[in-house]
């Protein structure tokens, strides 16, 4: 096919992303959110392990709008979304693209549980919207996006399907690769599902709390019919325990050879001034994926990076 | 030696060398669990056995090009179960034995050319083009069968290959043949 024909095949699903983006601005109109928009360069992005930023004249380009954002949550905004592009370098696949778009969102006075609440209220408002509500085809499937829906912890569904406990003897490359391999292929059908309650070291910003004999991060993840959608989390607000974080993951990402990013000072001071909040990640362009029946981003993206203007 | 890659580079169909052996990447998915490392998962077909398996990589991991090369060759003859053929550049004569010309000996006829692929100087296999040409040389006269459009007989091509065709084909037909599925496409040139 030529490039016009590959576009024109495009448009219904382009066509459905944009009523889908709409239905998300009303849903959170509607329940008073506020839009932001904060900077897409920055000289400082969230130090994270496994997230590397484009460079971009000695500056990033911003990986997630997370830091921002909170710092407008510090400063009184109690509920706040932005739907815009994020760019991660080197992330290319049939459900990556290294300029994807991000949804997030965060309420001030909140954990995680108010989030997964609003998971369940937005999906099936969006749904609803595109005329996919209570059922969407995807492949051989029908998902339902009627709750309730299921909420189970990472040490269950690892002792169910991989046969141990992250929790207690947590492992890196292990809990990756077994997440990977044997549990998030069959994770979120027909319904979408929440894996809560994640070993401290696999979040970098989210608040431990006791779980039965240890730690446990309170983020979670929301997963449907195979594709990790969202990333949501109570968040850290205590800054000591921050900079200790912010600082073993720099030292790592010196050791590994990957870019050491600034140090974070501004969003740190903020947190002095945040009490308890949360909020999460979703992705556009996967949730357009699922509500299309589409199987590579590709589908639902107008341009992939490989392509000249 | 092929050149270094590193797990960034890994994508489906790109050729790699593992423990001395080359391996085609057929399927390709990359993965990144939450906000885990990268993962790239492969699945490896190996280009001289033929035999598959899938194995997971991790950015870090690195990968040796598989050192390959085609050279355009002409088809001489069959000798015990060896096939010969010359270099038509340098008229250097190369055998490969049966197994590694595989299914394409059925398409294989006197000065076809075809491309061959060696690792590492050594021949490993053919590619034969879209499209061969050959002649009939038995078809069973007693068959009538169902004239409506669709059915079809066998018949033994001049390699030894047997084919469902059309039942208006005859014994010395020549048949176009598209060597990727294996089918006929149409005949080129009827007996007289």
């Amino acid at each position: 096919m030529n490039p016009r024909d590959i576009l024109a095949a495009k448009r219904w699903r382009l066509e459905m992303r944009s009523r889908i983006l709409h239905g998300m601005r009303l849903f959170f109109m509607e329940r008073g959110f506020t839009e932001v928009q904060t900077p897409v360069r920055t000289p400082a992005p969230a130090p994270e392990l496994h997230i590397d930023a484009v460079r971009s004249e000695g500056w990033y380009l911003h990986t997630s709008p997370e830091l921002y954002m909170k710092r407008l949550l510090a400063a009184g905004y109690e509920k706040i979304f932005q739907i815009c592009p994020v760019f991660r370098k080197g992330e290319r696949g049939r459900r990556h693209h290294p300029e994807f778009t991000l949804l997030e969102w965060y309420r001030l006075g909140a954990d995680s549980n108010a989030l997964k609440k609003d998971c369940e209220d937005l999906l099936q408002a969006v749904c609803s919207h595109v005329g996919r509500y209570p059922h969407c085809p995807y492949g051989p499937h029908t998902l339902s996006v009627l709750p309730p829906w299921e909420d189970r912890t990472v040490r269950n569904v690892f002792r169910d399907r991989a046969g141990w406990d992250p929790l207690k003897n947590y492992d890196a490359d292990r809990f990756a690769l077994d997440l990977v391999e044997k549990i998030e292929p069959a994770l979120g059908f027909p319904k979408p599902v929440f894996l809560s309650d994640y070993p401290p070291q696999e979040a970098a910003l989210a608040r431990l709390r006791p779980h039965e004999d240890l730690w446990v991060a309170e983020r979670f993840e929301l997963y449907w019919a195979g594709v990790e959608l969202a990333n949501g989390f109570s968040e850290l607000t205590d800054r000591r325990e921050q900079e200790d974080r912010f600082r073993e993951c720099l030292d790592r990402r010196r050791a590994d050879g990957r870019d050491v990013y600034p140090w974070p000072e501004r969003f740190l001071e903020s947190l002095e001034h945040l009490e308890r909040a949360a909020g999460i990640a979703l992705g556009v362009d996967r949730l357009v994926m699922l509500l299309t029946d589409a199987s590579s981003i590709d589908d639902v993206t107008a341009f992939g990076p490989e392509h000249e203007p | 030696m092929g050149a270094t890659l590193t797990a960034g580079d890994l994508r489906k169909g790109l050729k790699l060398e593992i423990d001395g052996e080359p391996y085609l990447i057929v399927d390709f998915e990359f993965s990144k669990p939450g906000k885990g490392q990268a993962l790239y998962r492969c699945r490896l077909r190996n280009m001289i056995t033929g035999t598959q398996f899938d194995r997971t990589y991790r950015s870090g991991d690195k990968f040796l090009a598989a050192d390959l090369d085609e050279q355009e060759m002409e088809f001489l003859y069959k000798e015990g179960n060896r096939y010969h053929f010359m270099n038509t550049a340098t008229y250097e004569q190369v055998e490969l034995a049966e197994e590694s010309v595989g299914d394409a000996k059925n398409f294989l006829t006197e000065n076809l050319h075809v491309d061959m692929l060696f690792f590492k100087g050594a021949p490993i296999g053919i590619s034969l083009p879209n499209f061969v040409e050959l002649k009939v040389i038995k078809s069973d006269p007693g068959v009538k069968g169902d004239t409506a459009s669709g059915a079809t007989k066998p018949v033994t091509l001049e390699t030894g290959y047997e084919i469902q065709v059309p039942l208006f084909i005859e014994e010395g037909d020549v048949l176009k043949l598209d060597t990727r599925t294996g089918t006929y496409v149409e005949r080129v040139k009827a007996s007289t």
